[in-house]
Formats: C-alpha cells, structure tokens, sequence
C-alpha cells in the first residue's frame, strides 16, 4: 500500500521495445477466463413505411468472440457508434443479444430468466460515463447506493434490514474516497468526480466480480479522470475485481488495461497484450489510430496517418474487411482483391495477439515504426501487475506517458 | 460563506467539513427558490392566489348572497355595490367571488381527473410499450383529433346539463393532453443511465416504475396541470356561455352571468367588464405560474 499504486508486486522495467512473449504468455496460459464470448452479434431493427415493418439492420455487434481472465482490466477502443457500449451492455443482459453466448465463470449469462437473472445480475455491474445522468436526482446517495442491495436482498445476507444496508453504504462511501455522512445528501450536491465515486460504490455494493466501465472518465476534467483511474485499480486488487473497460481514448486505455480490443464496425479487428498492440500494432486502423495519439515528448517525431472519409454506416457495411473503404495498407499493395469479397477472420499472428487483416504481415515496419515511435517508458512509471505476487510482470510499461506523475486517490479505506 | 476560505487549504477530507455545515438542499427547495426569484411568476402566483381566496372566503368576503336581491336594476358601480347590480339587482362584486369558487372547484375537480385519468393512460403506455402502447395511443389520438370545446360540447348535450358532467367533459378534453406527455416522458427515462442501472442492479420493473420513472417524469405534469387550469377556467365559461352551464341559470357562473349580461352591454357595460375581467385575470394567472414552473422545475436550465 506504499507506492500510489500499491506497487508492491513486482515491476519489471522492461523496455518497451521488446514485446516479449513471456509477458503474454502470462496472460494467456495458466489463468481461467472469467467471461467468455462467442459469436456475440447484436442488431438493432430499422423499422419504416406505413406499417412499421423492419426493413434493415443495424450491425452494432457482428459476431464479436473473446474472453476476459479473471483479474485482468480488457480494454475495448473503437470510434464512437463502433458498438463498444452496446457490447458492454449486450454482455449485461441490459440489450437482448440477437444471438450468441456468453458466459461468466461458466454460468450461460444469455439464457437466465427471472430469479435466476436477478441473482445473476449481483455477478456483474456496470459504471457509466455521464455521471449526472447516472444518478436519480430525486433519490438521496444511501438510497441510490442501498437501492441494490434492497432489491438482492435474501435471507443470507441481511440487506432487508435498513440498518444493515445503510451501514454496507458507508462502507462503499468510503471505499471510494468520500465520507461516510454523505449517505443524506442528493446528488447534484456533488462534483463530477464525486459522483462517478458514488456511481462506481452503487456498483461494487453489490459485490461484482466483472464490472463494465463504460466510459468512466470520458466525461471528467482531465486531472479528476486520473484520481478515477487509480481508484478503480485499487478498487480492482481491493475487491478482486475484473473490468471490461471500454473508452475512446487510447491514453487511458493503456494506462488501465492488461490486454486491449480494438473495434471497428461492430468488430473486433485486433486484440492482445497491452504491450505488444502498443509497440506493434498489426492491423492498419490500429495503426492509424495510435499515429494519432498525441506525445508529450517534444523530441518525438511521429508520422500520422489520416484515414479518409467517415465511418461508413453500421446499417450497410462494406463487404469483406470492413475497413477496405478506407484502408492505408490496401491503397499501398495496389487494392487486393480479397479485401473486398473475403472477410478476414480474427487469427493468431503472435501468442495471444489477434488481428483481423489479410495482410497483417504486409504492414511494413518503417510505418509502424513512424506511427509508433519505440520511446522507453518513463523510469518512475508505475507498473502495474494484475495478479499481485503472480511473478513475471503481466502489464508491460502500462503506464500512459501523458498519466505518470498523476498522484494517489482520496481512497486508502480498508476492505469493508 | 467566509468559513469556507480557510478550509481551502485543508486536505481533500478536512475540506468537505466546512460544506457539511451547510443544510442540505433538496431539489424541491431548489425549485421554489427560483420560482421565487421569477418576477411574471410571482405575478401569476399573486393572481391564483387572489382567485383561490376569493374562491374561498367568498361567503366570508362577499357583502350580498349570490341569490339576494341587494339594491336597484343594473345599477353602476358604487361603494355600496362595487362591481355593480344586475337585471335582478343582485350584487355583481359577490356573484363573481362566489363564481371564482364554481370556476375553481370544477376546474381542478376536472384537471385532477384528467391528471388522474391521463397519467393512468400514459404510464401503462410508456411503462409497458409494445402493443399496449399502440391501442392507448391511438385512443388518445381520437381525442386530440376532435377539438377540445367541441367534444366537451358533445359530452354535456349527450350527458345533459349539470355540474359532474361538466367536470367529467373538461377532463375528458385534457386527459389525452395528459397521457400523451407522460408517455413521452417515460419513454425518454428508458434508456437513461440510471434508469438502467437500477436494471443491472435487479430492481423489478414496478420499483423502477414507481421510484425512478414516475417521480423524474411528474414535473411536465405539474407545469401542464397548471397551464390547463387556466384553459378550462375558459372553457367552463364558454360552456356557460352556450347556455351548457349549471343547469340551475340563477347559478354565478362566470359563463352565465356573461351571457345574461350581453343584451345590456349598451346600458350597463360594468357587467361584462368585471366579470370578464375576474376570467382574464384567473386564465393569466395560472398561465404565468404556469410558465414559472416550467422554468423553475425543468432541470435542463437549472444553473
């Protein structure tokens, strides 16, 4: 509990230039997955004419497959509209899926009706990102916060009784960096950064294993969202927790994450270690997309890379690789044929590192190189490692560049 | 105010000593203080504040009874009768005080069941959605399509003249009014964050209903029940004044003491005035409050 992020596990400053195989082997081999996906697709129906009768879809999720490790912090980039919320969402039983499976600890998450989906639901929560839509304003904080653990209450655990739930509020309060007295007060009493607190204690009351994050920090000033940052990965090795972290800005997700998934167009085009999809990016948007991450570092000098045009819709997308439209990598090989009649399947291209691109091993590496320029992390950079105690470093230089002198949370409060 | 400037330099949790002092402040509170702060509301309020006390007081107030006859034939206004006499010398100033009362009490005896009525309507239809939805809405949508005196026209020539089928024809007027903008509002609380949260959470769908859906979305129902007052206050007079009143024609409705008073608006134009007057100024009334609340209530412009 001494370094700002409890950086007493070990923390091996390996440069980032080597994207070493033993740090994704880590993640990979010898941990159970808690949630897995398969075939996840969600559309949503374009209902028109007299009779609203359905006349296309939107593709929000189009067969989206992956799993999460027990432990680790996934996090999910894409542009807004890619359909990462709806993912998160969909995963929660929030949307009905339109088919797919997916399971948490084994347990089938899309099949639960009833009380079998009520108890299911204590297993997993969600943190969103506007924190002033995210509170009842007419309910005061023990309220909003007990409001869980009234509707799971049984005979086990307590909860109907108030005094027992307004003491496990407290808890939570504190857990999260706020006082214990708050529990009276509404929320338009608080800042934004408060109230992504108590939104983020309403989740954990109910003890989670998997929590979504959807956008957490997205709608906080930018030395707040640092404080949420590092309170979440408390929170993380305090309770045990597993996140599904989902955000635009890259930045934030590299500084979190263990593992990372970027999507485009309601698919998911490459994911891997941390470590290894920052310092080489295998599919030409993430490659884009990291070209266009800004550096502090003056003397760094990196080569954007400007993709053309917009998102095409999510209601007609193109065919075959989704991304040909508007692919830097298809325009330099002279516009292969199968980008366009063949779908690139998500494959292997290194341990634990999937890419969904024809010619992945085309990328030439003096462009990558320019994208993303090979800087050693900073040295005071603050490691993080998923699995305290777990031996060889699992998160390789996580630390943001942009986040590294970000101080330690209000928290410190002890496990409830 | 000067307490908090020396705690600034206090850590982030010694800090939040110095705001406990403060008294919390509900949303409510928050509300009437800007509805305070609003001039034409403040208005408004003073308006149906006098039409409601006159509306009470008025067997206290009043110098005659509705019925007696107090002085001469269409007398002007004099100290002794303020607002004048009528063809029957009654007392004009306490036949309008004692028509505020009609007005009030069938206007909101009418606006509460339309609320009543319209907030059942809109809450099964945006509680439930799908195929309850569509029926109610199109119910509601053959309502709205007939003009609103019109059918509370019909309803009092079908049901006959007399008090509850008044009431019962204003409030079937406004209750589509009602359903449609509850309906609205539920369906825009769907999808909001909280909203959904309290689903991830396990709440059931009656508790999200009763404790997050309804109680964000009663403050466009209040402002509207406020607005319509004034609206039926007119109608109630426009019925009265189509001889579709009370069916009692010595009864002080405002409608029927402006149509009785019509043949002398040559000779005694005083009359008219006042009783047309005591209408305007009730409609105006609730019309600023009205607006008031909307701007006091309405979160997006709160700050």
């Amino acid at each position: 509990m001494s370094g700002p992020l409890g950086a007493g596990a070990s923390v091996t400053a390996l440069p980032a230039a080597g994207p070493s195989a033993a740090g994704t082997g880590a993640t990979a081999n010898g941990r159970e997955p808690l949630i897995v996906i398969e075939h996840l697709v969600k559309y949503y129906p374009i209902l028109g004419g007299l009779l609203r009768r359905k006349i296309g879809d939107v593709k929000a999720v189009d067969d989206v497959s992956f799993e999460i490790y027990r432990g680790e912090v996934f996090g999910l980039v894409g542009e807004s509209g890619c359909g990462k919320s709806t993912l998160g969402k969909t995963l929660l039983r929030l949307q009905p899926p339109t088919s797919g499976r997916a399971t948490i600890g084994g347990e089938d998450i899309f099949s639960k009706q009833g009380k079998e989906l009520k108890r299911l639901r204590r297993r997993m929560q969600i943190i969103f990102q506007d924190p002033i839509g995210s509170l009842n304003p007419r309910m005061p904080i023990s309220d909003i916060i007990g409001e869980g653990l009234l509707a799971q209450a049984d005979a086990e655990n307590g909860w109907k009784d108030r005094r027992i739930r307004d003491k496990r509020v407290e808890d939570y309060l504190e857990a999260v960096g706020l006082r214990r007295d708050y529990t009276r007060r509404y929320p338009h009493e608080f800042s934004g950064g408060q109230r992504q607190r108590i939104g983020i204690a309403r989740a954990l009351a109910l003890d989670p294993e998997f929590v979504v994050c959807d956008e957490p920090v997205s709608a906080l000033d930018v030395s707040i969202q640092s404080q949420i940052l590092n309170l979440l990965l408390d929170l993380r090795r305090e309770f045990n927790l597993t996140y599904l972290f989902i955000a635009h800005n890259l930045s934030v997700v590299q500084y979190i994450s263990d593992r990372v998934g970027v999507m485009y167009l309601g698919k998911i085009v490459e994911l891997g270690d941390v470590g290894a999809l920052y310092t080489q990016p295998r599919h030409p948007y993430t490659i884009a997309l990291l070209s266009a991450v800004p550096d502090p570092d003056p003397r760094v000098r990196k080569k954007r890379i400007v993709l053309k045009g917009d998102v095409p819709s999510p209601a007609a997308p193109p065919p075959g690789c989704r991304f040909h439209t508007r692919c830097w990598l298809r325009e330099r090989l002279g516009n292969p044929e199968n980008c366009v009649t063949e779908e690139p399947p998500l494959r292997d291209v290194g341990p634990g590192h999937r890419v969904a691109c024809h010619w992945a091993e085309a990328v030439p590496e003096d462009v990558v190189a320019a994208a993303v320029p090979a800087v050693p992390p900073p040295p005071t950079g603050p490691g993080v490692s998923p699995v305290p105690g777990s031996g060889s470093s699992a998160a390789l230089g996580a630390a943001a560049s942009g986040g590294s002198g970000s101080g330690s949370t209000a928290t410190g409060a002890e496990a409830p | 105010m000067s307490s908090s400037a020396p705690s600034l330099s206090l850590g982030r949790r010694r800090g939040g000593r110095a705001v406990e002092a403060r008294v919390s402040r509900g949303l409510w509170a928050d509300a009437l203080r800007r509805l305070v702060r609003n001039r034409p509301a403040l208005v408004g309020l003073a308006l149906v504040a006098v039409f409601v006390v006159a509306a009470l007081a008025a067997p206290v107030v009043a110098p005659y009874g509705p019925y007696e006859r107090a002085g001469g034939q269409l007398e002007p206004p004099s100290p002794a009768h303020l607002f004048g006499t009528d063809l029957l010398g009654r007392d004009v100033f306490s036949r309008v005080l004692y028509g505020a009362q009609i007005s009030l009490q069938v206007g909101v005896v009418a606006v509460l069941l339309a609320l009543l009525t319209g907030g059942i309507i809109g809450a099964l239809a945006g509680g439930f959605g799908g195929w309850v939805d569509a029926a109610l809405m199109r119910l509601t949508d053959v309502l709205l399509a007939i003009p609103g005196i019109l059918l509370a026209i019909g309803i009092v020539a079908w049901l006959g003249r007399g008090m509850p089928q008044l009431m019962l024809a204003i409030a079937v007027t406004y209750t589509p009014i009602f359903a449609r903008l509850l309906r609205g509002s539920l369906l825009a609380l769907r999808e909001v964050d909280y909203v959904v949260a309290a689903r991830s959470i396990g709440a059931s769908p009656l508790r999200i209903l009763t404790r997050h859906m309804l109680p964000n979305a009663v403050t466009p129902l209040i402002v509207q029940a406020t607005l319509v007052l004034a609206t039926a206050i007119i109608d109630i007079a426009g019925l009265g004044f189509l001889g579709l009143g009370p069916p009692d024609p010595r009864t002080p409705e405002w409608g029927t003491m402006l149509v009785d008073a019509r043949r002398f608006l040559q000779t005694a134009p005083h009359i008219v005035f006042f009783v047309g007057g005591a209408i305007v100024v009730s409609a105006i009334g609730f019309n600023l409050l009205g607006d008031g609340l909307r701007e006091s209530l309405d979160p997006r412009l709160k700050r």
